[in-house]
Parts: C-alpha cells; structure tokens; sequence
C-alpha cells in the first residue's frame, strides 16, 4: 500500500475535523464545503481499501488479516452514516456529529497501520 | 405501559434525547459499538481459548454500548430506563475492571476495552457512561418540564 495515501487521508480528516469544530463554535450547522471535503475522503478511504487488500494478497509477510481487511471495510461505514446520523439535525450538534467521525478516521488508520506493520491484533 | 402521573399518553416525546448533545453522544456510542463489536468479534473467532474471560467481557461491553446506542436513540420512556441501567453497569464495569486491571494486571493478559479505565481508548470508556447518565438526567428533566407544561 502506497504510503501517502494513509498519511493524507489523516490529514484531511484532520482538516475537516478543524472545520467541525469551527462550525460547532459558531453555532451552524455542516455545510456544503465540508460535505464534498467528507465525499473526498470517502473515496480515498474506498481507493485505501482496494489498494490495501490488493496489498493484502500480494504481501509475504504474516499480517492479521481478518482484521485488516476488517479495518479497511470498517472504516467507510464511518463518514457515511455520520453524514446521515448529523444532516437529520441542521444544529451545531451536526456539527458534532461529524467531528466524532472525522476524528475515528485518524485513529482506525493507525490502527490499521498498525495491522499492516504485523503490530496487536 | 404506564406512564405515571396525568395518563398523558406519551409522557415525554418520545427521541428527545436524541436531538442536540444527545445526538453527538449517541454518535460516540454507535462508533464504540461499532468498534467493540467488530473488536471482540474477531477475538472470540479466532483466539477465544487464549483468554476467554477478557474476551467474553470485551464481547459484554460491545453489547452494552449497542443497546445504550439503540436505547438513547428511541429515547422513550422504557429505553430511557433501560439506557440509564445500561450507563450505570458500564460505569461499575470501567471502575471494577479498571481497578482490576492496575491491582493484578495478570488477570487481563489481553486488554479489553475497560482495562486501565479505557487507557487504551483514550479514556472515553470511563468517559461516555458519565455523560450518557448526565445527558440522560438533563434531557429528563427538560422534557418533564414540556410535559407539564402541555399538562397546564
């Protein structure tokens, strides 16, 4: 799996989650910026999976992976039903909802590097 | 279902808690579900015999944040009792086995989501049951507060 793509997805997310919390302060809800930035992440997040399971198949190395490809599959539950679960209240509290599923995303790419690096289950 | 005093019917409406804060919190909830699910399912499939009472009681807590998920998200007066339990067992649950685990770490060769009161998950285990039974009692109030008003 190309390393860029892991490192810039967390960084995106990061960024979108900055702008949650900017939203959050400011008493509005999600906008339409932040919507397209979550789609974009949600197709890098799709390319992740197939490059990591392509990885998957064609690595010698021993990796857990059930888990792996649980991780990579997991994970592009997150935005999707963040994005439904916020838009159905327009608040702040959208706002927040999507801050939660932005800052997931960081942390299940770690673990899933962890994974990959044979690291834990 | 008996809805105590007035007979109002509905009592308080019926997914308050959901809306506002709520909404964020169910979403943490769902996200630990989710993740503990998917967690403890692997290890019971694959490594169950390695350490079956850390597992078993990883697989508990998964099921414990599901149903706090999908009470605090109905929020009528049944799932609202049956979140504020929920909230209540998982709090003793992070404390005893939180403690547990820093007296005799031996007992949890492998950490479950509550060893070290949630250290490995940032502290949010500890963290959540609190704000659910917070959340719970805030929200409560609020709409016993607009129920009796509609009562006037």
């Amino acid at each position: 799996m190309p390393e860029y793509l892991p490192t810039a997805l967390i960084l995106a997310a990061l960024v979108a989650a900055g702008w949650t919390l900017i939203g959050l302060l400011r008493d509005r809800g999600p906008d339409r910026v932040l919507l397209g930035a979550l789609a974009l992440i949600e197709v890098g997040l799709l390319a992740q999976a197939v490059l990591g399971i392509a990885g998957l198949a064609g690595t010698e190395r021993e990796v857990a992976g059930v888990t792996f490809v649980g991780y990579l599959l997991g994970i592009l539950l997150v935005l999707p039903v963040a994005a439904a679960w916020a838009l159905a209240e327009r608040s702040r509290w959208g706002n927040a909802v999507l801050l939660v599923g932005c800052l997931a995303i960081p942390v299940m790419i770690v673990r899933l590097q962890q994974v990959w690096g044979g690291q834990g289950v | 279902m008996s809805d105590g005093a007035g007979g109002a019917g509905r009592g308080a409406p019926a997914g308050a808690l959901r809306h506002g804060p709520g909404r964020a919190l169910i979403a943490v909830y769902a996200l630990f579900a989710l993740s503990a699910t998917a967690r403890s399912g692997v290890q019971l499939a694959t490594r169950f015999d390695e350490a079956p009472v850390p597992y078993l009681l990883s697989a508990f807590a998964a099921l414990l944040y599901a149903l706090a998920t999908v009470a605090l998200a109905r929020g009528s007066e049944s799932s609202r009792a049956l979140a504020t339990v929920i909230c209540l067992v998982e709090l003793v649950g992070v404390v005893v086995v939180g403690t547990i685990s820093m007296l005799a770490p031996e007992a949890f060769p492998e950490a479950t989501v509550w060893s070290g009161f949630g250290s490995g998950y940032g502290y949010v285990p500890l963290l959540l049951p609190v704000l659910g039974l917070a959340w719970l009692r805030i929200a409560g109030r609020g709409a016993r507060a607009a129920r009796d008003r509609r009562a006037r």
